[in-house]
């Protein structure tokens, strides 16, 4: 009854997420709203397809002059092994060890951070090399909004990583968190899905041209 | 519910309604400011059509009129019809499908009072400084060169209240899926259900393409960027597309719910089970998802080429078929029933033919080749008023008279219903019926005056009575209304007689926690069920136990109110730049301090762990011996 | 809210089968992460090498839509049960986004 109630990792249930009716109902809302931010993110897509290279004068950097290949792909090794460390730490918190769910997500953190200082030095490297910027052009306009869209949920999925960790260092699991910690890395997930889509069609497919 | 709840003052009675998780008082909330917005509306409306009683009118001015007719679209879309759908959902929903509360009660909150904000905010456009000016639809060419700070009123207002209906959404989904008592299967839930968690599907797909929308043009507007700006290698295209597709389904999440009010109304008062209940089903789902291909039938003039062009024409016109199975199925539930006409009914049986002429147009419209005679006259004012009032708007007066009972305990009075039905049907087709001769005359939409000696006079005229009829229905709608809640004549549970679904079985109004057990659903129409069976009651399908509560929360007032002070922020940050940080250097902080209100409370949210409370079983119990239920 | 517990009668023997099980499915994530890291390298390497694009995009694209594959089933669980509404909105979401994408691509005027 009490969501505060002390578990052993015996009496610890198979799907901490969704024993009680209030994680059910959070784990379907939480997938229900990652399905509108499908379509979220697809209409900045779109807006990027239709915009991109769409630029007032020959002068400007295109896609195909800017984007370098070693930078994204450290950019998305990171993303993608953080998504790795999220899964051991929800390994870890099925198994009721909360020490280790804990480590695992530190981690992941971290790379999340790497992940966005790269990005932030990308864009750097954009203004000024390139004079690429988010008024420059239909097409600078437009990727900065797609990408950078992306770079905010990484913020938001870090804050809220930080977030859980800090309000329950002291506390251990219990079913009142341990949807919250399962939601925050199907989050993470997603923002990798994302991005998945992001270094394919905009970087991969934009240099090749 | 004893007499203390009315002897409470009035700064708790509005403390209680500020910081209230009972989607039962949400829903009256809704039906408040829905109802306000609807007046404020109807207002901007009898302007419009002043303006146009004569020819060279000079009632307004034309920026003034531009004000006016977007104003009059933007609020009676967002601001009136979506919430008052949303009071009759949360009134209703939950104990249709015997829920002990919704799933998200603290969302359900946030979500009222983010359009709460996003409304008033828009609205507050009118004393500092000018409304928007470019039509409910904002196209991208027009909006991006309006001056002032109209448009920006829009865009954020509609971001903030957008924000909130996407949430009511899931809330409902959510609900729907997880929540339905022990029974109820989904091939058991009530029409309005389905529509309400069909509409709210659409809202989930819907919303997020206008979100991107509104943010490239907030972008645009008040950031630098140049999604729409040509010169810069822009397209203002991108704009009528998200639009639309969001635009598209949004008329469906409007109609949809209507179309599950009528059918409760059809069924009940012909004492009949729906006719074709599962076709109805499918038809409402089938109707959700080709409103998803069908927007270009809005952009038929754009120049998208004949092949986009017919696809989107076949597309549309499908759509109709679905559509025309709900019609034969409602009036197959009359076919035989012993029909009593109540004022809801009344509604309802005046609801068919007016949609179905809307819904024949809506055809004509399809035919993009016609289109381009048709497109931006009044003939598609015509198409489109005929669906939303004919339909939308008929299904909201219906509701308001069947629901009435549920959510207050009293019951309109009957007759003055009846005046209120016959003057508004009366007006409705006066105002709009000529319209479609105006349209076909040549009469462009979205015009501030029209000139003598061009056959338009008296159509024009006959349009401005109708609206004055409509006007005066609706007034007597609230003298009604005022009436009924001061003479305060209690009614039972199932106050229509013929109530068939679960919310019936249930006190008017029902208790903060609705069903004290959980009830058994053996069938559809539970209550027709147990009632044919001489029982007057459901059979729990539970024993008497705790009941779990969520606490009352005023932090989503709170997070509200901290977007719709960024937005301040956010726009007069435009004149700080522009001024070269001369003026509105308050711009920027406001900004910030309102963000940083919104994220405090998100993490206030967070941090303190709230797990409600219990009604302990022995209350419940004592409940039982004193109270009414 | 009563905590649904084992399933088995037995909880320890039910315990230790689950412990077990959850290593497994770890072990399997891990295999799919690796995949994941080698459809990565093939499409880093397909740019690297200056294919004609007719022929590079559609091979992208099909490795970006795998590589998503790999990370619904395994590491968001979606193979799992109880994920039939979950799937089903994020596929209705999906050809929203399809939708959405092909006609910016084809109508919106040049
Ligand atoms: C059989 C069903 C329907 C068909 C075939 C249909 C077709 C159309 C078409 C082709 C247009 C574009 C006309 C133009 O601008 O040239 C249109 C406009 C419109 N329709 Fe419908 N429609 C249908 C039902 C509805 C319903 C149910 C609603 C609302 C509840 C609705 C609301 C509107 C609105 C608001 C507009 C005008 C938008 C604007 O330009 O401001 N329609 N319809
Ligand atoms: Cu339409």
């Amino acid at each position: 009854m009490d969501a505060e109630q002390k578990f052993t990792s015996r009496t610890w249930p198979e799907s901490p997420e969704k024993t009680t009716l209030e994680g059910k109902n959070k784990f379907l809302g939480f997938w229900l709203f990652l399905g509108g931010e499908t379509v979220l993110f697809a209409s900045l897509f779109a807006t990027y397809l239709a915009l991109k290279d769409k630029v007032p004068s020959d002068d400007h950097a295109l896609a195909i002059d800017m984007f370098e290949l070693p930078l994204v792909f450290i950019m998305t090794m990171l993303l993608l092994t953080s998504s790795l460390t999220s899964v051991y730490a929800m390994y870890h918190m099925k198994n009721y060890n909360f020490q280790k769910m804990k480590t695992w997500l530190i981690i992941t953190v971290g790379l999340g951070l790497a992940f966005l200082g790269f990005e932030i030095y990308e864009f750097n490297h954009y203004v000024h090399e390139y004079h690429h910027t988010f008024t420059s052009s239909a097409f600078g306009s437009s990727f900065y909004t797609l990408v950078g869209f992306h770079g905010a949920h990484v913020v938001v999925g870090l804050g809220w990583f930080l977030l859980l960790l800090i309000r329950n260092t002291n506390r251990g699991l219990n079913l009142y968190n341990a949807p919250k910690f399962f939601l925050a890395s199907l989050y993470w997930h997603f923002i990798d899905v994302v991005w998945v889509f992001i270094f394919t069609v905009v970087y991969l497919m934009g240099m090749v041209g | 519910m004893s007499t203390v709840a009315q002897k409470q003052g009035f700064l708790a009675v509005l403390w209680d309604y500020l910081t209230t998780v009972d989607h039962k008082k949400i829903a009256i909330l809704y039906l408040i400011s829905g109802g306000f917005f609807f007046l404020v509306g109807g207002i901007e409306a009898m302007i419009i059509r002043i303006q146009l009683a004569v020819p060279d009118n000079n009632f307004v001015s034309a920026g003034l009129y531009n004000e006016i007719l977007t104003m009059h679209g933007t609020t009676m879309i967002f601001l009136a019809a979506m919430p008052l759908l949303f009071a009759f959902m949360n009134a209703v929903v939950p104990l249709q499908i015997g829920a002990r509360d919704v799933a998200f009660p603290f969302l359900n909150s946030l979500g009222f009072w983010l359009f709460f904000f996003g409304g008033i905010f828009l609205n507050l456009s009118w004393f500092l400084g000018g409304a928007p000016d470019a039509g409910w639809t904002s196209y991208a060419s027009l909006s991006i060169t309006s001056e002032g700070h109209g448009i920006d009123f829009y865009v954020l207002g509609l971001q903030i209240s957008g924000a909130g209906t996407l949430i009511a959404g899931i809330n409902f989904l959510v609900t729907i899926i997880n929540m339905r008592a022990p029974g109820m299967t989904y091939m058991r839930m009530p029409l309005f259900t389905w529509s309400t968690f069909v509409a709210s599907a659409l809202i989930l797909f819907a919303f997020p393409p206008l979100t991107v929308g509104l943010f490239l043009m907030l972008f645009d507007r008040m950031f630098g960027a140049n999604f729409f700006d040509v010169s810069m290698g822009g397209n203002t295209i991108i704009w009528e597309h998200l639009f639309w597709i969001f635009g598209h389904p949004e008329v469906y999440i409007l109609i949809l719910p209507a179309f599950g009010i009528f059918s409760e109304i059809f069924a009940t008062f012909s004492r009949k089970r729906l006719f074709g209940y599962a076709a109805m089903v499918f038809a409402t789902v089938l109707i959700g998802f080709l409103g998803f291909m069908v927007w270009a039938h809005h952009m038929f003039t754009v120049g998208l080429g004949p092949t986009a062009n017919a696809i989107f024409a076949v597309a549309t016109m499908a759509i109709a078929v679905p559509t025309g199975v709900k019609i034969f199925n409602w009036m197959l539930t009359m076919w035989g029933g012993s029909i009593v006409f109540t004022t809801p009914m009344l509604y309802a049986v005046a609801f068919i033919p007016s949609f179905t002429a809307g819904g024949v147009t809506g055809v004509m419209l399809a035919s993009a080749a016609a289109d381009y005679q048709y497109h931006d006259t009044y003939f598609v004012v015509a198409h489109f008023h005929y669906v939303i009032v004919g339909g939308v708007v008929l299904g909201l007066l219906a509701g308001t008279h069947f629901y009435w009972p549920k959510m207050f305990g009293t019951m309109l009075n009957e007759f003055l219903g009846k005046i209120t039905f016959w003057l508004f049907l009366i007006g409705f087709h006066a105002t709009f019926f000529v319209q479609h001769f105006l349209g076909l005359m040549g009469m462009p939409r979205r015009i501030w005056k029209f000139l003598d000696g061009q056959g338009l006079n008296l159509f024009n005229l006959i349009s401005t009575i109708g609206a004055v009829f409509m006007a005066v229905a609706v007034l007597v709608l609230v003298y009604n209304i005022i009436i009924t809640q001061i003479k305060n004549v209690r009614v039972g549970n199932d106050p229509w007689g013929d109530g068939r679904t679960l919310e019936w079985a249930i006190a008017s109004p029902p208790p903060f926690y609705n069903f004290k057990q959980l009830p058994l659903v053996r069938g559809l129409d539970p209550y027709w069920i147990e009632k044919m069976e001489g029982n007057t009651k459901m059979t729990p399908a539970e024993p008497v136990g705790d009941i779990h509560m969520p606490n009352n929360s005023f932090i989503p007032f709170v997070m509200s109110l901290g977007l719709f002070i960024a937005a301040f922020g956010a726009m007069y940050q435009v004149d700080w730049r522009a001024s070269d940080g001369e003026s509105f250097v308050w711009a920027i902080p406001v900004l910030i301090i309102g963000l940083l209100i919104t994220l405090g409370s998100m993490a206030v949210r967070s941090l303190k762990d709230d797990h409600g409370y219990h009604i302990h079983k022995e209350d419940l119990l004592k409940d039982d011996e004193g109270g009414r239920e | 809210m009563a905590t649904q517990q084992s399933t088995s009668a037995n909880p320890k023997v039910n315990y230790e089968y689950r412990r077990k099980k959850a290593a497994e499915e770890m072990r399997k994530h891990v295999t799919s992460f690796a995949l994941m890291i080698f459809v990565t390298l093939i499409a880093f390497i397909m740019v690297l090498a200056g294919f004609d694009k007719t022929f590079v995009y559609p091979v992208l694209l099909a490795l970006a839509a795998l590589q998503v594959v790999l990370q619904l089933y395994y590491f968001m669980h979606m193979s799992h049960k109880g994920h039939g509404a979950a799937a089903l909105f994020l596929y209705s979401g999906a050809l929203v986004a399809f939708i959405t994408i092909l006609t910016f691509l084809t109508i919106v005027w040049w």
